[in-house]
């Protein structure tokens, strides 16, 4: 398959852009791998090329139950950031945001990432008070955070309503510089077509419907397309985990399913230049580059497999945009969507080699597991490849939950919902 | 969605918040060991489809209710105020 170059493009638009091949094959299922990931998200689709890539392992194939850039890839709203506090979480993300920085020449695919900053505001001194703390952890961890006073917030995003007797009044702000955004299928797409050239075969309409067990080892899945034996079997299936597992037997994850929404309005000319996210970080925006404010704000906070939410949270959502904006009253509503969150216990993923022998479990992205998207394939295969964890994921074990390691970053105890 | 109280009749969601999973039994301290409360905190069975389910009336009568609703559709099958002494009672 053709790389893509400013040549490439040049030299099919002569021909009326007929020549461009398909970005990845569409191959029937061998009746075996060397490894099977479950789930063609990004997450599935990065584990499979970082396999190929850095450990030399091709023999692989991607199983989607629906089609590439179908699931919670698509479905997200594209913030790219490493603002963490707690060390693990802080050096995990931060080597995602590392590989963002290269990924599209990597994947000589335009994943148009673009570090327009995000900026978390304080609207009380207190507030103020822990962005600083989290920032100084940032720092000493070698991630890049700066302390905006109200002055520089009101600089850096001139939309924000920054009058003393709004709702959520604004005393500053901890602004990441490198953190963005990026396009969310892009990176769906790039994957796919990337790990495809490295020969991995990427299996779509393809849905898990059993596993093939040797007493307790997993040795194979069963699939609407047939089975499939693989000895290492990587389960990267997001909001669908707990499903997904108990078909193998497992039913003890420290996972709750629940609904997230997002909101686009209609498109408008460039006005906000960063990502926001204020309200007690209960709300976010950015715009996207096609002038569409992209946003959202909590869960529903109730189990949810449906991937469309409920009212009350669009109540909220647009309540706590007009009081940071009110002039984007004026704006319609152009589409809105819910996903799945696979939200753990205490609000940090898990990459691990387990819960059962021949299985490898990437899951707990909770809202968090699109910028995390290279990372987690980078450690997922490392797991996969060296029955071991890398040192950026050996903290996010399932096994944590029973020895007292959790990683609570919000400090919210065990409640899924409030993570 | 609306969530039949049975004190109230059919409410809006925004008067309800959600407790958890009414699945989870709290273990008994004399003889509980670890892994009980490892299963009670942290393990959810998280079915999609019915599942049993606490949320707190706490815009209306206070009640905590016992709500059946099925993850998939928001489809609320039965609710019944929670707890053992009050067993049986409402819908």
């Amino acid at each position: 398959m053709a790389r893509f170059s400013a040549w490439a493009v040049a030299k099919n638009a002569l021909s009326g852009n007929r020549n461009w091949t398909s970005q990845w094959r569409k191959p029937d299922p061998k009746p075996s791998y060397d490894v099977i990931i479950i789930g063609g998200g990004g997450h599935g689709l990065a584990t499979a090329f970082y396999l190929a890539k850095e450990h030399g392992i091709h023999n692989v194939a991607v199983v989607e139950k629906g089609w590439i850039g179908g699931g919670n890839v698509g479905r997200n709203t594209t913030i790219v950031r490493s603002n963490y506090e707690l060390r693990p979480n802080a050096l995990f993300y931060e080597h995602s945001l590392k590989l963002w920085e290269g990924l599209s020449q990597v994947l000589n695919y335009n994943v148009m990432f673009s570090q327009r900053g995000v900026l978390y505001l304080a609207h009380s001194p207190g507030e103020l008070d822990a962005h600083a703390t989290r920032g100084n952890a940032m720092r000493l961890h070698g991630i890049d955070a700066e302390l905006l006073d109200r002055d520089a917030v009101a600089r850096f995003v001139p939309q924000l309503d920054m009058s003393d007797h709004t709702r959520f009044p604004i005393v500053g702000g901890l602004l990441q510089p490198r953190a963005g955004t990026a396009r969310h299928d892009a990176i769906a797409w790039g994957y796919a077509r990337a790990a495809d050239q490295l020969g991995i075969d990427i299996l779509e309409n393809c849905e898990v419907t059993g596993f093939l067990k040797k007493g307790d080892t997993v040795t194979g899945i069963q699939t609407t397309r047939g089975d499939i034996s693989a000895p290492k079997i990587g389960v990267a299936v997001a909001g669908s985990t707990s499903e997904v597992l108990r078909k193998a037997g497992v039913d003890n994850l420290p996972i709750e399913s629940h609904v997230l929404q997002a909101f686009v309005s209609e498109a408008l000319k460039p006005v906000l230049n960063t990502v926001v996210i204020g309200a007690g970080g209960h709300f976010y925006m950015s715009q996207s580059d096609k002038g569409g404010l992209v946003y959202g704000g909590e869960l529903d906070k109730y189990n949810s497999y449906a991937q469309r939410g409920n009212l009350p949270i669009v109540e909220d959502v647009h309540t706590m945009m007009l009081a940071l904006c009110p002039q984007f009253a004026k704006l319609r509503l152009l589409r809105h969507w819910g996903g799945i969150m696979d939200m753990s216990m205490d609000g940090s993923p898990i990459i691990t080699k387990g819960p059962l022998p021949g299985l490898y479990l990437n899951a707990g992205w909770c809202y968090g597991g699109f910028k995390a998207t290279p990372a987690s394939g980078w450690c997922f295969a490392h797991t996969i490849a060296n029955d071991a964890p890398h040192a950026l994921n050996a903290p996010f074990t399932l096994d944590r939950f029973n020895t007292g390691y959790t990683i609570d970053e919000g400090g919210s105890g065990p409640f899924p919902r409030l993570q | 969605m609306l969530i039949l109280c049975p004190n109230c009749g059919d409410r809006d969601l925004s008067e309800f918040s959600y407790v958890g999973d009414a699945t989870v039994q709290r273990p008994n301290p004399p003889e509980a060991r670890p892994e009980d409360w490892q299963s009670f905190v942290y393990h959810r069975q998280n079915p999609r489809g019915p599942h049993r389910e606490l949320w707190q009336h706490n815009g209306g009568c206070r009640l905590i209710l016992e709500v059946t609703r099925n993850t998939l559709t928001h489809e609320i099958v039965g609710t019944k105020v929670a707890g053992p002494q009050r067993a049986g009672s409402g819908t």
